[in-house]
């Protein structure tokens, strides 16, 4: 593959440009899903390509291609350039990037077992057995188990002199159980919701799930939500579980904190940031409790890798410090414009698309507390678990998130079921009221496949490392009661 | 490769591909879907073009039965033996399979209308980076006329896709695409425009750029307002957003099947108001023409909501051979067991305008833009989101001040009942093409600091 960078690094040089970098990728992808006894979806996928980003006039251009010969070597080298003269038309002032060392290497993430040796039959049945236990209530519906595997490699060079080869595995499961009963249809997963849970691992992490074992508790709640009472609408002190407090991280901290929203280049899409720069270092963002990093070295982490797709280096960086808003996820361009080096936040979805500034693992860190202490501690609250849905602004102040399921806590202790959780709030108030974290023993680093942002589309493999924490204050409840049963 | 835009493969050399790849496969039946695509996006923020993007792409998908059983793989090769890998992954992931007891059999052939809206247009696949800039320079020039700074994305895409089975279905097409959209900033004021074409030279830059800068100006020094209950003056942006919902939630045959859809249980009977008229057509060139679906079926019209009566879903070829009937082409391909989806959508217009919406209504707002909308209810079709990119007072029937936005939480069915005037533009949307709405007591639950 060298021979053909080189090719494509030399012919983007002699067009005239100033910088130029390839990256090559090769992918693969299965898909099992189970769906209500049978085998819904048995996928496989393969894609490759290449993708040429240059610096020409002090502009970006990008251009790539599916086929990698020669010949289209030269002819995307050629248009990548001639892109870049189109963008120069509207320039204020020259693209200048954070210098970066160039780096020669070959790298690989850790698995245990490959999920793509794994006979097919053993990934069925192990999806079956927990679709069968799900369906034991009649009240059950839809019920899902799915599991999803991928193997990426990807060859960066740069006219700077970096070539780097990174190989990467990645493994997620979950299953899913919908009740339905007249007007109410009411959903509940495990380990989380929209898919599960998903890693830098190999087969060994869906194992470890245990996925069967939980089909039966899975499917028992959601019948129960049927006749649970709606969550009053009330001001209460809300208790997170940790998969939906992984949402709430990277809703609220993870996207304000990418320096190219706050710099206003997504602003037609997505949005921007309430996080400006002039808010750096001072900006009360929570509590003093409240320590979030953004850990592209954290093992496992699905938004983990040893260099970004503009080889910097992997690190992790302060982004709240007690409290107190530190630090953005960064690329060389966002990152020359402060003064800065590189923190490592730039990749691609693919060969594709250009390298935008993603979240790595945006982890909040943890604290002192078990979840049972928290609970005896909260005297009228909520505790709230697993993502429902989710919506904020375009700046990421206001925000409302619904839960699939969430249990009162009245004086120490957990009280009854309550349906169509909500809670709704404006960020840095929300955090600002976070006076317990749980400890490290309830710690997890969550995998989340599906965060999008730019045009054309990317998506993007991000981790949240999250314990339970409580939230004083919250307004939650924000739906009307859609039926008799209700209580406000 | 071709060297040039326009037309990448041609149909003789796809359906050859396409043919090729059918004979590779020992399976019952075999579906096999090839594409190839060109696209490319310039986008722009603070006035300055900051990415500018184009890409070339191939995709082969393979469906293989073998009795009941269905294996699927895909692959962007359209190498030769990559697609033979292709073919035998899918055959050998349908010998793995289990039974699927809902499939009948894959679409027999049918014959596409005649007089075929045109599809390809040549103004758009030959659209160049160049042609971009200076459509961009042209809005960055009116940005600043209002004072303004531009943010945006404009694209063009042309995508040829070749469908065939071994019951004869083998069918092609070329298809372009255009898109606009943009969002103008001016101090604390936002505007948005958004057009999108399957021939390019119909997007008018210049003038989606007023409409977007000159509401960026008129939103400056937004007033903050209690949430609460309002009468709103929706546009057409806000109206698909709502019917791109309705249509996830509730017009596809397994949404129904399953039970999910607001729809399930409810045909024939009074769902929203009496005034709302929702079909879904591929073929009405005043929407994205779309000729057939994933699955190689020519695109029906079907009627989804007539005077606010719940009439009918969309189907694809397993939903429907579940029922014993025929698919409406609205497969997605892939798999085939996600269901079917209505992506062609319209909303019968009135007679109205924005202007008389806005001197109907004592006390409202204007709304520009939803922002991040999505379900917290699905059977209640309940939604939240933020307004976004201008939203206004509105008072004794006329527009008195910008104010900050608010967050919604809202049934759709329930606005959909409270629809007072409609527009009569039926404005083409990604999705849908709707008019502009007003709504009676839409229900404001929170709001911003912007």
């Amino acid at each position: 593959m060298k021979d053909f960078t080189e090719k494509i690094l030399s012919k983007a040089a002699e067009l005239g440009a100033t910088y130029a970098d390839v990256r090559i990728v090769n992918s693969k992808s299965e898909s099992i899903q189970v769906k209500n006894g049978k085998v819904n979806t048995l996928a496989s996928s393969a894609d490759k390509g290449f993708g040429v980003r240059v610096i020409v006039d002090g502009a970006w251009g990008f251009a790539s291609s599916f086929a990698i010969s020669d010949e289209e070597a030269e002819r995307v080298a050629e248009e990548a350039v001639r892109i870049a003269r189109a963008s120069a038309r509207l320039k204020k002032e020259d693209v200048k990037l954070a210098p970066v060392d160039p780096v020669e290497g070959k790298f690989k993430n850790d698995w245990k077992i490959d999920p793509f040796e794994v006979p097919l039959e053993e990934k069925i049945n192990l999806l079956l057995d927990a679709d069968r236990i799900q369906r034991q209530k009649p009240e059950i519906k839809i019920s899902e188990a799915n599991m999803q595997f991928w193997r990426t490699e990807q060859t960066f060079a740069s006219s700077e002199g970096s070539y780097i080869e990174q190989t990467k595995i990645e493994s997620g499961a979950g299953i899913e159980a919908t009740a339905i009963e007249g007007e109410e249809m009411q959903r509940r997963s495990y380990p989380a919701s929209f898919g599960g849970d998903y890693a830098a691992r190999g087969y060994e992490f869906v194992e470890q799930w245990d996925l069967a074992g939980h089909a039966e508790q899975c499917a028992k709640e959601a019948v129960e939500l049927l006749k649970a009472p709606q969550c009053p609408s009330d001001i209460r002190d809300l208790v997170l579980e940790g998969s939906m407090l992984a949402l709430q991280v990277h809703e609220s901290c993870g996207h304000p904190i990418e320096l190219d929203r706050v710099f206003g280049t997504e602003s037609s899409f997505a949005g921007t940031s309430f996080l400006t720069t002039e808010k750096l270092g001072k900006f009360r963002y929570g509590s003093e409790k409240v320590n979030i990093v953004a850990d592209a070295t954290a093992p496992g982490g699905l938004g983990s890798f040893f260099y970004d797709d503009e080889g910097v280096p992997a690190q992790c960086v302060d982004i709240v410090k007690e409290g107190i808003f530190s630090g953005y996820l960064t690329s060389r361009e966002t990152a020359a414009k402060m003064g800065w080096r590189s923190g490592g936040a730039m990749r691609a979805d693919s060969w594709n698309r250009i390298p935008i500034i993603r979240m790595t693992n945006i982890n909040l860190l943890p604290g002192d507390w078990t979840l049972d202490e928290i609970i005896k501690d909260t005297k009228k609250g909520i505790y709230a678990a697993s993502v429902n849905s989710w919506s904020i602004d375009d700046k990421r102040l206001n925000f409302q998130f619904g839960t699939e399921v969430a249990w009162e806590i009245v004086d120490g202790s957990l009280g009854r079921m309550l349906k169509n959780p909500t809670y709704t709030g404006i960020t840095y108030e929300f955090w600002g009221g976070c006076d317990a974290i749980c400890n490290k023993d309830e710690w997890h680093l969550w995998g989340v496949p599906n965060c999008g942002k730019g045009e054309p589309m990317q998506t993007a493999h991000v981790g949240h490392g999250v314990a339970p924490a409580r939230f004083r204050n919250v307004r939650v409840g924000v739906i009307e009661s859609p039926d008799e049963e209700a209580e406000g | 490769m071709t060297r040039n835009n326009g037309i990448l493969f041609g149909k003789e050399r796809l359906q050859e591909i396409a043919e090729e790849a059918l004979r590779l496969s020992d399976a019952d039946q075999t579906q096999v879907s090839i594409q190839v695509a060109k696209s490319s996006l310039t986008r722009f923020a603070s006035s300055i073009i900051h990415q500018n993007v184009s890409e070339t792409n191939g995709a082969v998908g393979v469906r293989a039965i073998i009795d009941k059983k269905i294996g699927y793989a895909e692959s962007n090769s359209l190498e030769k033996e990559e697609i033979k890998r292709t073919v035998n992954k899918a055959v050998e992931f349908a010998r793995h399979q289990q039974d699927n007891p809902d499939f009948k059999s894959l679409p027999s052939p049918k014959p596409l209308p005649p007089n075929m809206p045109q599809t390809y247009f040549e103004s758009t696949a030959s659209n160049t980076p160049e042609a971009r800039a200076a459509a961009v320079e042209d809005i960055v020039k009116t940005a600043s006329k209002y004072g303004a700074e531009a943010a945006g994305a404009y694209s063009a895409a042309v995508y040829e896709q070749a469908i065939a089975n071994s019951l004869g279905i083998n069918v092609y097409s070329a298809k372009t695409s255009a898109e606009l959209t943009m969002v103008m900033t001016a101090d604390t004021g936002f505007g948005y425009a958004n057009r999108v074409a399957q021939d390019i030279s119909q997007i008018d830059a210049a003038e989606a750029a007023e409409e977007a800068a000159k509401r960026a100006s008129d939103s400056r020094n937004p007033i903050a307002i209690e949430p609460g209950e309002y009468d709103v003056v929706l546009t057409h942006y806000c109206t698909e957003d709502m019917l791109r919902f309705l249509s996830w939630l509730g017009f596809s045959a397994l949404a129904m099947q399953e039970g999910r859809s607001f729809m399930a249980g409810k045909i024939g009977e009074q769902i929203c108001g009496e005034n709302i008229t929702i079909w879904d057509d591929g073929l009405d060139p005043r929407g994205i023409v779309c000729p057939f679906d994933g699955e190689g079926v020519p695109k029906q019209k079907v009627e989804l909501i007539v005077n606010g009566v719940a009439k009918a879903v969309v189907y694809d070829s397993l939903t429907a051979g579940k029922e014993g009937r025929e698919s409406t082409g609205h497969g997605v391909g892939g798999t085939g067991t996600h269901g079917p989806f209505a992506w062609n959508m319209f909303m019968q217009p009135g007679d109205a305008t924005i202007d008389d919406m806005i001197a109907s209504t004592e006390r409202g707002l204007l709304v520009t833009r939803f922002n991040y909308t999505n379900v917290v209810h699905p059977l209640l079709t309940i939604f939240t989101g933020m307004t976004r990119d201008g939203t206004f007072l509105i008072e004794n029937g006329r527009v008195t001040k910008p104010v900050k936005n608010l967050r919604f939480t809202q049934s759709i069915l329930e606005a959909l009942s409270n629809v007072e005037m409609i527009g009569k533009d039926l404005i083409k949307q990604g999705m849908a093409t709707v008019p502009a709405i007003k709504v009676r007591k839409f229900r404001f639950t929170g709001t911003t600091e912007f």
